[in-house]
């Protein structure tokens, strides 16, 4: 008997181990939205000293794990394991930025879902017994992911109003296993959803039945009432995204409208020519481990669940012609 | 929902561009770029330059203006500006052929400017030179 699973898709923790620190740095646009006072560090270039954008990228991932510890307070040589990914190929700005760390890791995959699912895997680890200090790591960057997955920066092309701006950005979080919250308390693992959408420009619309789907299951796993969050949040939806995700949930029954928000929605302006929204693995990272850690911490929220959301395709699929198939995963966490 | 009805369903949702303003921004900009190449027409033959001498000294200094602009940061706002109207002119092209030379400078100056230099403007060449081949067999062939 499984004591700790709870229906097909949902894990609930004995010991649910504690948001200990968080920390993050964004690039400038990022830095000049509505989200900037809760940064740690804000660029102001976003080459930051490097030769390229993907060493750039790395080096925010570096300093983001050192910042992380120190903002628990706990020395980099007490952690147990390192969880980290990001967008790259082979995800070279993770495996980059902690190499001289020194601190076992396992490198994760899950496209701009990887806060929640490194964050899920570094739950179980903690409540599993394996692990006392878990640190979960994050990025992307606007001009290290446009050449890989879109156009050189300076070539003048236009975007249609459903593209995302993909976040320059690393969030870390570190969770232990003793602590005052707020607590992972549960995770509900997302499965592969792909309705078919081929338009890399309409990610939002890829990706939010993959959320409705993960919010859908934890609902049912659980049997919590629907007005149990504070907030459910999901990763980088976009304002259209966000829009679908509602409609699928509401025509299933689920009526969260009013506190169902998106971290993609959250980090830009209007004005700041983001279109639909922010993107990438970064965005979620950096609003949790900014503004929605601080939110908990002051009690201004207490429930909340968190659902990243990731589109699993690759330049190649895209050329080929393939549809995008989408995750999503979802993390609550609760104080107290 | 299946994927057909759920494609209808994204459809509605999605916001169109805006069309008349992004066609009214085109024409100005692209005018305009016209305007100025038309300038250099008229001041080459004024030096006395021939025609056909003023029109490719023309074409060579949109083209340096074209890549100037892009390796001063310039041209990809341009071009979310305006959209085909900064596109379509020899401008464009030059942008296209400088923007991935730069971007990709730091994989050095053989795999990297020089293998990846033509990743947009290639398949522009590759289509371009066939069809004008075949043009050009077929008017030889009218011609008999």
């Amino acid at each position: 008997m499984l004591e700790k699973k709870l229906g097909k898709q949902t894990v609930i923790f004995k010991q649910p181990p504690t948001i200990a620190a968080t920390a993050s740095i964004v690039g400038p646009k990022e830095g000049k939205g509505p989200l900037a006072p809760y940064f740690d560090q804000i660029l102001d270039n976003e080459l930051w000293g490097e030769r390229s954008w993907e060493m750039a990228e790395s080096k925010m991932v570096r300093e983001v794990l050192s910042k992380t510890a120190l903002n628990a307070s706990k020395a980099v040589s007490r952690i147990d394991y390192i969880l980290a990914g990001d967008l790259l190929n082979q995800c070279i700005a993770a495996s980059f930025g902690v190499r001289e760390s020194g601190i076992p890791m396992f490198g994760v995959f899950g496209a701009c879902s990887t806060m929640g699912e490194t964050m899920s895997l570094g739950a179980m680890l903690i409540d599993g017994g394996f692990a006392s200090n878990v640190v979960c790591l994050t990025s992307s960057h606007f001009c290290s992911a446009e050449r890989q997955f879109r156009f050189p920066l300076e070539l003048g092309a236009q975007r249609p109003p459903t593209a995302q701006w993909t976040v320059t950005g690393a969030g870390g979080v570190l969770l232990s296993s003793e602590g005052t919250g707020p607590f992972v308390k549960k995770i509900t693992t997302g499965k592969i959803v792909d309705m078919g959408i081929k338009d890399q420009n309409n990610m939002g619309a890829a990706m939010a039945p993959a959320a409705a789907d993960t919010i859908f299951a934890h609902f049912e796993d659980t049997g919590l009432p629907q007005d149990y969050y504070d907030m459910i949040v999901t990763g980088d939806l976009g304002r259209i995204g966000r829009e679908i995700a509602d409609d699928l949930l509401s025509s299933n029954g689920i009526r969260i409208g009013s506190i169902l928000n998106d971290c993609g929605v959250m980090i830009f302006d209007m004005k700041q020519d983001a279109h639909s929204g922010g993107s990438g693995c970064g965005c979620s990272a950096t609003v949790f481990a900014g503004f929605l850690y601080d939110r908990l911490k002051k009690g201004k929220l207490n429930k909340i669940l968190f659902v990243p959301t990731g589109a699993l395709l690759s330049p190649t699929s895209v050329q080929q012609g393939e549809s995008i198939p989408c995750i999503a995963h979802a993390v609550a966490i609760e104080n107290g | 929902m299946t994927g057909d009805e759920y494609k209808k369903y994204v459809d509605s949702k999605a916001p169109d561009s805006k069309l008349l303003r992004n066609v009214i921004r085109a024409f100005s900009v692209g005018g305009l770029i016209c305007v100025v190449g038309q300038f250099f027409v008229n001041s080459f033959s004024r030096m006395g330059f021939d025609m056909d001498v003023s029109a490719s000294l023309t074409s060579m200094t949109m083209i340096f203006l074209g890549v100037l602009f892009t390796g001063l940061n310039l041209y990809d706002d341009l071009g979310r500006f305006a959209g085909a109207g900064s596109i379509v002119p020899i401008t464009g092209f030059a942008n296209s052929i400088a923007s991935p030379a730069m971007e990709y400078k730091s994989e050095g100056y053989v795999l990297g400017v020089g293998a990846r230099m033509f990743l947009i403007a290639g398949p522009v060449l590759v289509y371009g030179i066939s069809a004008s081949i075949i043009v050009g067999i077929l008017h030889y062939l009218l011609k008999f």
